[in-house]
């Protein structure tokens, strides 16, 4: 009885992990989809801290010469990512604002 | 059962094995296939390995003596919650729930990642499968869980009443989903070297796990200490033992490097740091569990020589010559991307927080192995003790509350001293405040760590009160609210900076209260008849009155007798309550003894009758005096041996249960005087309320924002505008 | 003053604070501690006044208690050569005969007094091959 149920989870384990490799050429994983989650996550980080900064700023941290200076550069890098993920291929899509 | 249990952990150790071997092929070679092959088998692992576990705690509680783990560690007469946790006592069970934690905390890295760095992924999986094949080796070649007890003994031995506490069944699991989880960073990082992509991806993918490794650990170390206070009786909550320092090392790495990896995150810069504090992290995390078992430091919680300190050894060998030999080879790829522009800025805030929290991790490393150390520099084993820890300990403490407080105050870059001046100057007004109000009329200037470490929690909460008060300010003059709801939204916005200020908050209130109730704790040991009193920290404490029960366990056999004291607490005249304290005796199943000795020549366990507030906490233990009813004991026995023959068991039994019971009424109505250890200390609450804000804290921090953004048409306007910024 | 050479002297300063600051801990924990003995190496020779960190297992039979002040014997772990100890203050729970304790004495006349809130009893063995009874 009890060797039963080794033999069980023993054959259900090889199903589960070999899956991939038994798919053979059915098997495509998006290179790009990665790259993107990838991509889309330094945009929302970049995204946040823009917001953040204008927070530091108005909550009196920030003088605005220097918010208006990071701001801009902080701009200029969250464009650098929306090109990458445009150059991508596909259609831009709504940020995510994960956290 | 035990063959399935111990197929499952051989599987568990195969499946581990081509786990790694699958991901390095995958990822070296280029096919995708084989590489999911290898996450699945992290699935897989999992899913084994809680099978394995389940199996073990299944014979746990149906009291299986035919499994030796179970017999050496559970009984009939424990009850069935402490069957359950009784598994976690025993250094196979307390493995097992180790490797079990880290597949299902790998698995759950790798479902929530799949399509995420996908270069490093396959290495980090294979360093996962790494530990979890280092820990199933020791599970099944030197301490399986699975092993036959045959003829199976009647009764085990039952668990240590010490033990036997709520807290016993969360503490090890928030203390090793702690460890694993800092694994998972660790992992990464490792990962991240060897394919040497070491931008802020790798720290951005590990972010979730990384704080959650924070928090449980964190968890684990506040409940071990809130067991110490409520359950032992010495009436303290740290002892710097070598055990509690071995977790809260990597916690206070972990914390360094959560500050750390923003720096890298927002200016590129501490590369080379963070790899190496998370590195650190994990080996800590390993030498954490490697301390409790090893025997090599006397502890409290001594374990003794075991088996497995060569095996641990040597995996930290090789985590340590690893981690040194990528961080060194990569040195070109972890150069900073920026420097730091100014001494006044968040960054220099964040890197001396960094230098207090690895400052601390270092005199705690050092005090804990000064036996080792001696002994290697001077050829005898000296130690230190708590005295030399807490005077090493305070001012880091208080640099580091200091710096909570700047920390949210000050900007990233750069910041001017006109800024510094407007945002630092109320609050330190504040702390100057509270700061003279108690030494004037709480009489705090008695002990000036104390008073310095007040003022700065008063400091830090007085910041972030600003902070909180400015960002609702903003908040309205953009959106109209009603301040409640301002105050929310805002929150929700920025969870992460304002998560981590409810911590900072946290952080203060908890040492203001390990302050107060280190420096102006009075506690007296004391002998006390029935009807005396005694006076501690102005209080006035009297023994009102002697108990004694019988408590049965579920089997209908005898658990435990207690005896114990009532105590009125009343100040100045006025009654403020009463204190019920116990000692436990549990009985013994030495056969060379008498039935009645039996009970008094086992474990003996505090109850600690606490009165806990916010001001402060009235705490006792009592020590009721065995020895005076020594020649009562010794009757009981006599009686019972003479009588041994005549009786059937069910009327031994009833005639034990008559017996003691006789001796426990004549303990509660003529008792010979109990020692007693009273201690009045101000504001230990505001520790374990300290714990859980930060707690809550951490819970904001890490909670994921809603899918559908609540401002969508803000979030498009800035990337319209960036795009014809980047236009013009 | 440029850049590079600010940036040396922070480095310096900040080296320079990290040695003294280790010096201290280093100095401090020395002149702190105490050295680990056991019964046997205490009897034979133990300045008077000096604290010692003594380990070793409590002698069956020897604990006896009056009010709050305890004493009770201990010898080597493995070994038969005893020592006094008296020990004024609560007692750890698990402190019985047999058990190893760990406490700071200091040699005073012919018995050994223990430093107060220093006594350690190990929890009876979790995590090893054999039962002890």
């Amino acid at each position: 009885m009890e060797l039963l149920v080794v033999l069980v989870v023993v054959a259900l384990v090889v199903l589960v992990v070999s899956a991939p490799l038994r798919s053979g050429s059915a098997f495509v994983e998006a290179q790009e989809s990665a790259e993107r989650a990838d991509l889309e996550a330094a945009r929302d980080a970049k995204y946040r801290e823009i917001r953040e900064l204008e927070l530091d700023f108005r909550t009196g941290k920030l003088s605005e010469e220097d918010f208006r200076a990071q701001d801009r550069a902080l701009r200029a890098d969250a464009v650098e990512l929306l090109r990458r993920l445009d150059a991508l291929g596909e259609s831009e899509g709504k940020p995510s604002n994960r956290r | 059962m035990l063959i399935a249990g111990r197929a499952c952990l051989i599987l568990a150790l195969v499946i581990a094995l081509y786990g790694i071997g699958a991901s390095l092929y995958g990822a070296s070679s280029g096919r995708r296939e084989w590489v999911a092959s290898g996450r699945r088998a992290v699935y897989a692992l999992a899913g084994v390995l809680v099978l394995a576990f389940a199996i073990l705690e299944a014979a746990f509680l149906r009291s299986d003596f035919s499994f030796t783990l179970v017999a050496g560690h559970s009984s009939t007469t424990t009850p069935t919650f402490y069957r359950a946790t009784a598994v976690l006592s025993s250094q196979e069970g307390s493995l097992l729930l180790w490797v079990v934690l880290l597949g299902l905390w790998s698995s759950l890295l790798l479902f929530l990642t799949r399509r995420r760095a996908r270069e490093v992924a396959p290495y980090a999986t294979a360093v996962l499968m790494g530990f979890a094949a280092f820990f199933c080796s020791l599970l099944v070649f030197l301490e399986s869980p699975f092993v036959l007890s045959s003829p199976a003994p009647a009764e085990g031995v039952g668990l240590n009443p010490l033990l036997r506490h709520p807290s016993m069944m969360i503490h090890p699991p928030m203390l090793y989903s702690g460890y694993t989880l800092f694994a998972v960073p660790f992992a990464f990082a490792i990962g991240a070297l060897i394919t040497r992509r070491l931008d802020a991806s790798w720290i951005r993918v590990t972010r979730p796990f990384t704080l959650a490794a924070w928090g449980f650990l964190g968890i684990g170390v506040i409940l071990g200490a809130r067991w110490s206070y409520t359950e032992l009786g010495w009436g303290g909550y740290w002892a710097w033992d070598p055990v509690e320092n071995a977790s809260l090392m990597p916690w206070l790495t972990g914390t360094a490097f959560l500050h750390s990896m923003m720096i890298q995150e927002k200016r590129g810069m501490l590369k080379t740091w963070n790899v190496s504090l998370i590195l650190a992290t994990g080996v800590l995390a390993i030498l954490g569990t490697f301390l409790v078992r090893s025997g090599i430091l006397q502890s409290i919680h001594a374990f003794g020589a075991s088996t497995l300190g060569i095996p641990f050894l040597v995996l930290i060998v090789v985590m340590i010559a690893g981690s040194v030999g990528l961080v060194v080879s990569r040195a070109s790829e972890l150069r900073s991307e920026h420097r730091l522009d100014s001494l006044l800025s968040r960054e220099a805030m964040f890197l001396l927080n960094n230098l207090v929290l690895v400052g601390m991790c270092f005199v705690i490393f050092w005090g804990t192995f000064f036996p080792l150390i001696s002994e290697a520099i001077t050829g005898t084993k000296a130690s230190v003790g708590p005295p030399w820890f807490n005077r090493v300990i305070v001012p880091l403490a208080l640099a580091l509350v200091l710096l909570s407080g700047i920390g949210p105050a000050i900007a990233w870059r750069r910041a001017t001293v006109a800024n510094l001046r407007r945002n630092l100057l109320k609050p330190a007004l504040v702390a100057v405040a509270v700061a003279a109000a108690l030494g004037a009329f709480a009489g705090a200037a008695e002990s000036p760590a104390a008073l310095a470490m007040f003022a700065l929690s008063a400091f830090v909460l007085a910041v972030v009160t600003q902070e909180l008060w400015r960002g609702v300010r903003v908040r309205r003059t953009m959106s109209g609210e009603a301040v409640p709801r301002a105050l929310v939204s805002l929150v929700r916005r920025n969870r992460r900076r304002y998560g981590g200020y409810l911590v900072h908050v946290g952080v203060a209130v908890l040492f203001a209260g390990v302050a107060a109730s280190s420096a102006f704790q009075t506690a007296r040991d004391v002998e006390l008849q029935v009807g005396q009193s005694t006076r501690v920290g102005g209080y006035d404490v009297k023994y009102a009155r002697a108990t004694g029960e019988l408590q049965p366990a579920p089997n209908g056999r005898l658990e435990k007798i207690d005896f114990g004291a009532e105590l009125q607490i009343s100040r100045d005249g006025s009654p403020q309550g009463t204190l019920v304290t116990k000692r436990s005796f549990f009985p013994t199943s030495d056969p060379n003894l008498g039935p009645v000795s039996r009970f008094f020549e086992g474990e003996a366990t505090s109850e600690v009758g606490l009165q806990a507030g916010l001001r402060r906490d009235m705490w006792s233990a009592v020590s009721p005096s065995v020895a005076d009813l020594r020649p009562q004991i010794a009757e009981g026995d006599r009686v019972f041996t003479d009588a041994a023959g005549a009786l059937s068991p069910e009327q031994r039994d009833g005639a034990l249960a008559q017996a003691l019971d006789g001796l426990t009424r004549s303990y509660a109505g003529d008792p010979p005087p109990a020692t007693f250890r009273l201690i009045a200390s101000p504001l230990v609450s505001w520790i374990w309320v300290g714990a859980i804000v930060v707690f809550l804290g951490g819970l904001v921090a890490i909670w994921p924002a809603p899918r559908t953004a609540p401002r969508p048409a803000a979030a498009a306007y800035a990337a319209r505008v960036a795009r014809e910024l980047g236009r013009a | 003053m440029d850049p590079s050479r600010k940036r040396k002297i922070r480095f310096v300063a900040a080296s320079a604070c990290a040695l003294i600051l280790a010096g201290a801990l280093v100095y401090t924990s020395f002149s702190a501690s105490s050295e680990a003995r056991t019964p046997s190496q205490l009897a034979s020779s133990a300045t008077p006044g000096e604290v010692y960190q003594l380990t070793g297992k409590v002698q069956p039979g020897s604990i006896s208690s009056s009010g709050t002040t305890h004493s009770f014997r201990v010898r080597d772990r493995a070994g038969n050569v005893s020592i006094p100890v008296s020990y004024t203050g609560a007692l750890p729970d698990p402190f019985r005969d047999g058990r190893e304790i760990i406490v700071d004495v200091r040699k005073q006349g012919s018995t050994f007094v223990g430093e107060r809130d220093t006594l350690v009893t190990k929890c009876p063995s979790k995590f090893t091959a054999e039962q002890k009874t």
